[in-house]
């Protein structure tokens, strides 16, 4: 419970640069609850592979521009 | 909060208050008659009914609310009611586990009642409050997922 996910995202930055989209319609753009995509801003849910994929199409942009992941010496990539 | 969290919280609430009343009931009885006399067979129908009946009533008020709710924010009521996503599923699993977990080592209490031939109002309340703490640790967990993540 409260697991921390290492995942972190730039979902929040790509909302702005894309018309300051809003939680709400992205929820709507991949069929999930506003609440979800706040969880995942925050860090507090990992996205199943599709769902990241799903927010990544909503975006145009590649899984890596949304998504990053520490290497061990703890770089983001 | 989403549409599967307020259900949660209701069947927390029902969890709680029905088996509370239950067993107050049943507890209160037993000072003024031993527990191989007592009379739960219909007490103890009656509060899983109730349960079922307050479950269903409750899902239907938080369903009217969302439904509200979401047409004063412009939205369809459908789009926040209908949309149970991957997170909710998950959620509810782990709680649900967690639950079920819970549950078997209560059975495992009851099954040393009927092994040690307690009567059975013992064996029938250690049952449904296996059936009770399990689910109530089931939307404890769940809730505390919605909240402090996943």
């Amino acid at each position: 419970m409260g697991k921390p996910t290492r995942v972190t995202n730039r979902i929040r930055t790509l909302r702005f640069a894309h018309g300051e989209m809003t939680q709400a319609d992205l929820a709507d753009r991949i069929g999930v609850t506003r609440q979800t995509i706040i969880a995942i801003e925050q860090g507090r849910y990992s996205p199943s592979l599709e769902m990241a994929f799903q927010i990544a199409r909503a975006f145009a942009v590649p899984l890596d521009d949304v998504f990053q992941y520490p290497n061990s010496e703890g770089v983001t990539s | 909060m989403p549409f599967e969290e307020k259900i949660t919280w209701v069947n927390a609430v029902v969890t709680v208050i029905v088996p509370v009343a239950y067993f107050a009931i049943m507890l209160g009885r037993l000072g003024a008659t031993s527990a191989a006399d007592i009379s739960y067979q219909w007490p103890l129908l009656i509060a899983i009914g109730v349960s079922i009946v307050l479950t269903i009533v409750g899902s239907i008020l938080a369903g009217i609310g969302t439904g509200i709710s979401a047409e004063l924010r412009g939205r369809s009521a459908s789009d926040d009611i209908d949309r149970k996503d991957e997170r909710d599923k998950t959620i509810s699993r782990h709680g649900d586990l967690i639950g079920f977990y819970v549950s078997s080592v209560g059975m495992v209490g009851v099954l040393a009642l009927t092994m040690l031939e307690y009567e059975y109002f013992w064996i029938a309340s250690a049952l449904y409050l296996s059936f009770v703490v399990g689910t109530l640790v089931g939307s404890v967990v769940k809730l505390i997922a919605y909240h402090r993540g996943f």
